[in-house]
């Protein structure tokens, strides 16, 4: 697709949206409408806005306009031997840059090498005042005012319209590998928190309830050597694994119930809540299938130091995040009027309240 | 100084005596001697005494004393080490200065999840003293780093040596108790990897006190690699220095650290610590690998062949521990190391994109013999952070101001390749005029906004990191954007 830039058009909308006070739906590729509560109000269309703005493999930095996919920045990084380090699941070809970084979605590798908010540098923002505001910058060290580019990463949309956005970007690790065994989740859990004392370059920990996954990346030395150090055997199609588990097509991930994505301490045992487990991120993040009802297993995580999100078929309008303290809301409640004093952008997708 | 709000001595006194209810004696201090040592932080040109420092030990008495400040109106300028490099702790006349120095206290290391929980006052350093147990350590690594608090750190999104490939303070946290201007106790982040609602923890990060006084810190540790090695590189000339970084790069490897310095730098460094520098080098590059010990090898092969291809004059691996920590040495010493040769000097921090290195260093040297004053340059090569080291002599008149304007110039020279005018030392009071350049009147205003969702009696450092809009309108120095000038509801002179 083209590259194209239409920033002024859609500055123009959102002046007008302030005008009369029109509430606007921010869609990208639409391929993450299913998170958060549904959306309100008048599409507006930034898909078209796209195209890599910059990129200098040497500088470690890519700019593109919010509406390129998330396949041709990464077409554009493999040739130069480059990746988005977070790996952020695609949910569907239509996915955009804009709509990964405003979900802050990262997949695997995010305990090991970052999440989506540690890669991003800088932005141009469309606020709802209709101003085109620039933050951060395309440089690692940047201490030069608050950290507004990071703020708009998992604010999905409600505080602005990302037009551009400058990620820190990494080589492609020469090898990688990973091992598997048979274990049950106690054993599963220890080890993989045993991982995070140990010097390996582990970049992906995950136990599906049979299976204990290691993915470990480098140079092709360092795989080697893991070979002997990492218990269990070597994968075959390990990359179809990854795949498949960052993207949720794992059988685990089909069919119909509410999927549940639970926050906790990785070394935390396993939570006796009844439904079907998988475990990501060497057991930080915990996928959940269950009936159970939805205040009973916060309470159960709340009480372990975890939070949870209604990831998939919800049936529970303004239940998806984990409710604020009041204290808090209403510093997120200021914010949002900082950046969006008419309630234009993507009015209750987060919260009711903002 | 100035300051919008007058010195009421009545006021003083009531605020004082409440201060010394809530407070032992020796935690309340008005004395002129005592609170000399308050008066300015790392950036010693500002000063100013306080009109009290508090030496708090609970996170209750921290929100008490908020709350006797909100309610009389008192600005409030948290303090951690004093460590600073941009009078970001520079304290008001009219105002209480608090000093998190009592919470020194390590609360929990968990190397089952791979975090520990600290008070605001402990050492960066002392994190991964701690940590060393378990084989586990806090990456960032300021140079202050023995002195240093986490407070502070996190106040100033801190980097170091190695950020490159371990990111800076904000990377490395996960969550924050922070008592507001108003007294309420606020966490922020989570235990976990991420936490409901917006991301307050970057927003904190870097904040330099506007927002909370941080109370509580839980950081993330490391596994400490099995190995570090560097190799030390000398070039006949800066740019193939600064090329043979990005090959470094290109090549697919991210080094732990990877710095330069220039001829004055390195003579200056090699005459006060030894460290085994070619003196007749006009750059050398310092490049760290670590990982593995079969990892490390690989790559030094590799790095080896890439500086020897890109020109490089000489290629030492340190053969030992003891010459590696030499070889670090020298770089760690810079600073102190031109301190000798010149009676005063003046540390900048702008960043750059690391291709604009060779226009930038030839400015530097044009506006050096402009201003007729000596520059020696360190530079975080691998993330673009320059510390240009402006030579001068404060007794002597008018250097001071003419060294102030070179630096001003070298940041308006970041910003102008696409840079920011302060990678890791903050804005503080030192740099609140160039931030005039760096953004313009909207974002400014953002800026305010932000604050004011935190404090919006906006008593917390008031008067550092963001200008007011009338402030830039008189420093002159105009940002401008989509070619208009900001702020035209202001009059020019």
């Amino acid at each position: 697709m083209d590259e194209q830039d239409i920033g002024t058009a859609l500055q123009r909308q959102v002046l007008d949206a302030f005008q009369h006070e029109t509430p606007l739906n921010i869609v990208g590729g639409g391929s993450k409408s299913f998170l958060g509560n549904a959306s309100q109000g008048q599409t507006i269309d930034v898909g078209k806005h796209r195209g890599i703005v910059e990129y200098d493999p040497r500088e470690l930095v890519l700019t593109a306009r919010n509406g390129s996919t998330l396949q041709e920045i990464e077409t554009a990084l493999s040739k130069a031997g480059q990746m988005l380090a977070f790996e952020p699941p695609h949910f569907g070809d239509n996915a955009t840059l804009g709509g990964t970084i405003a979900c802050g979605l990262s997949g695997p590798r995010r305990p090991y090498c970052g999440a989506a908010r540690d890669f991003v540098l800088g932005c141009k923002l469309l606020n709802g005042r209709g101003e085109i505001l620039s933050f951060g910058g395309q440089v690692m060290k940047n201490v030069a005012g608050y950290d507004v580019s990071r703020l708009m990463t998992g604010a999905y949309g409600t505080l602005g319209i990302m037009l551009e956005i400058s990620l820190k970007v990494l080589p492609r690790p020469a090898a990688t590998v990973t091992m598997m065994r048979e274990c049950d989740p106690a054993e599963a859990i220890a080890s993989m928190s045993d991982l995070l004392g140990r010097p390996y370059p582990v970049d992906g920990a995950c136990y599906d309830g049979e299976h204990c996954y290691v993915r470990i990346s480098g140079s092709a030395q360092v795989v080697k050597e893991a070979r002997t150090k990492i218990p269990g055997e070597v994968m075959a199609y390990a990359e179809a694994f990854w795949y498949a588990l960052r993207e949720h097509e794992l059988p685990f991930f089909s069919g119909q119930g509410v999927l549940y994505r639970i926050m906790v301490k990785p070394a935390t045992p396993h939570l006796p809540i009844a439904g079907s487990w998988l475990l990501d991120w060497g057991g930080a993040q915990r996928w959940l299938r269950s009936d159970e009802d939805v205040a009973a297993i916060r309470h159960r995580v709340e009480l372990a130091g975890g939070h949870v999100t209604i990831f998939r078929g919800a049936d529970h309008p303004n239940k998806i995040f984990q409710p604020l303290p009041e204290t808090l809301m209403t510093i997120h409640q200021r914010l949002k009027a900082s950046f969006d004093p008419k309630n234009i952008f993507n009015r209750g997708r987060m919260y009711p309240d903002l | 100084m100035s300051h919008h709000r007058n010195n009421n001595v009545a006021l003083n006194t009531e605020l004082i005596r409440a201060l010394r209810s809530l407070l032992p004696p020796e935690s309340v201090l008005v004395d002129t001697e005592d609170l000399r040592p308050f008066e300015c932080d790392g950036l010693a040109v500002y000063r100013q005494l306080p009109m009290v420092v508090v030496l708090p030990e609970t996170i209750e008495q921290v929100q008490q004393i908020m709350r006797l400040c909100h309610a009389q109106q008192v600005p409030v300028v948290a303090r951690g080490a004093g460590t600073g490099l941009s009078g970001g702790a520079l304290p008001l006349a009219d105002g209480v200065l608090l000093s998190l120095a009592k919470f020194k206290n390590i609360l929990n290391i968990d190397p089952h999840n791979a975090m520990a929980t600290v008070q605001p006052g402990v050492r960066n350093m002392a994190i991964s003293e701690a940590a060393a147990t378990y084989g586990m350590y806090y990456a960032p690594d300021p140079s202050s780093q023995i002195a240093c608090t986490i407070g502070g750190n996190v106040a100033e999104n801190s980097g170091g040596v190695h950020c490159l490939k371990y990111g800076l303070t904000v990377h490395n946290i996960l969550m924050l108790k922070i008592v507001t201007m108003e007294g309420e106790l606020l966490t922020v982040g989570a235990e976990t990897l991420d936490s409901p609602g917006y991301d307050l923890l970057a927003l904190m990060s870097g904040s330099e006190g506007m927002l909370g006084i941080i109370v509580e810190v839980t950081v993330k540790l490391l596994a400490k690699p099995e190995r570090a090695q560097v190799i030390l590189a000398a070039f006949d000339d800066v740019e193939k220095a600064g090329e043979a970084v990005g090959s470094i790069i290109a090549a697919g490897i991210i080094p732990a650290g990877l710095e330069m310095m220039d001829k004055l730098a390195i003579r200056a460094a090699e005459d006060f610590v030894h460290a085994g520098y070619p003196r007749d080098a006009e750059a050398i590059l310092l490049c760290e690998l670590d990982g593995t010990h079969a990892e490390v090898s690989e790559y030094i092969m590799l790095v080896r062949r890439i500086l020897i291809a890109g020109g490089a004059t000489e290629v030492r691996t340190a053969v030992d521990e003891a010459e590696r920590q030499l070889f670090w040495k020298g770089r760690k010493s810079a600073f102190p190391a031109v301190g000798r040769i010149s009676p005063d000097y003046y540390c900048m921090d702008g960043t750059i994109p690391r291709r604009q290195l060779p226009h930038v260093l030839h400015r530097i040297a044009e506006m050096s013999a402009e201003y007729n004053l000596p520059v020696a340059n360190v530079f975080h090569a691998g993330d673009g952070n320059l510390h240009p080291l402006i030579l001068f002599d404060a007794n002597k008149q008018g250097e001071l101001q003419r060294t102030e304007e070179f630096g001003r110039s070298i940041l308006q020279l970041c910003v102008e390749v696409g840079g920011t005018i302060t990678g890791e030392h903050g804005v503080g009071i030192e740099k609140i005029d160039q931030m005039c350049v760096q953004f313009s009147g909207a974002e400014l205003t953002q800026f305010h906004a932000i604050k004011a969702a935190f404090d919006p009696s906006g008593l917390l450092n008031p008067g550092k990191a963001v200008p007011t809009l009338h402030r830039c309108a008189e420093f002159g120095a105009m940002h401008v954007h989509h070619g208009q000038l900001p702020h035209p509801e202001l009059e020019r002179y």
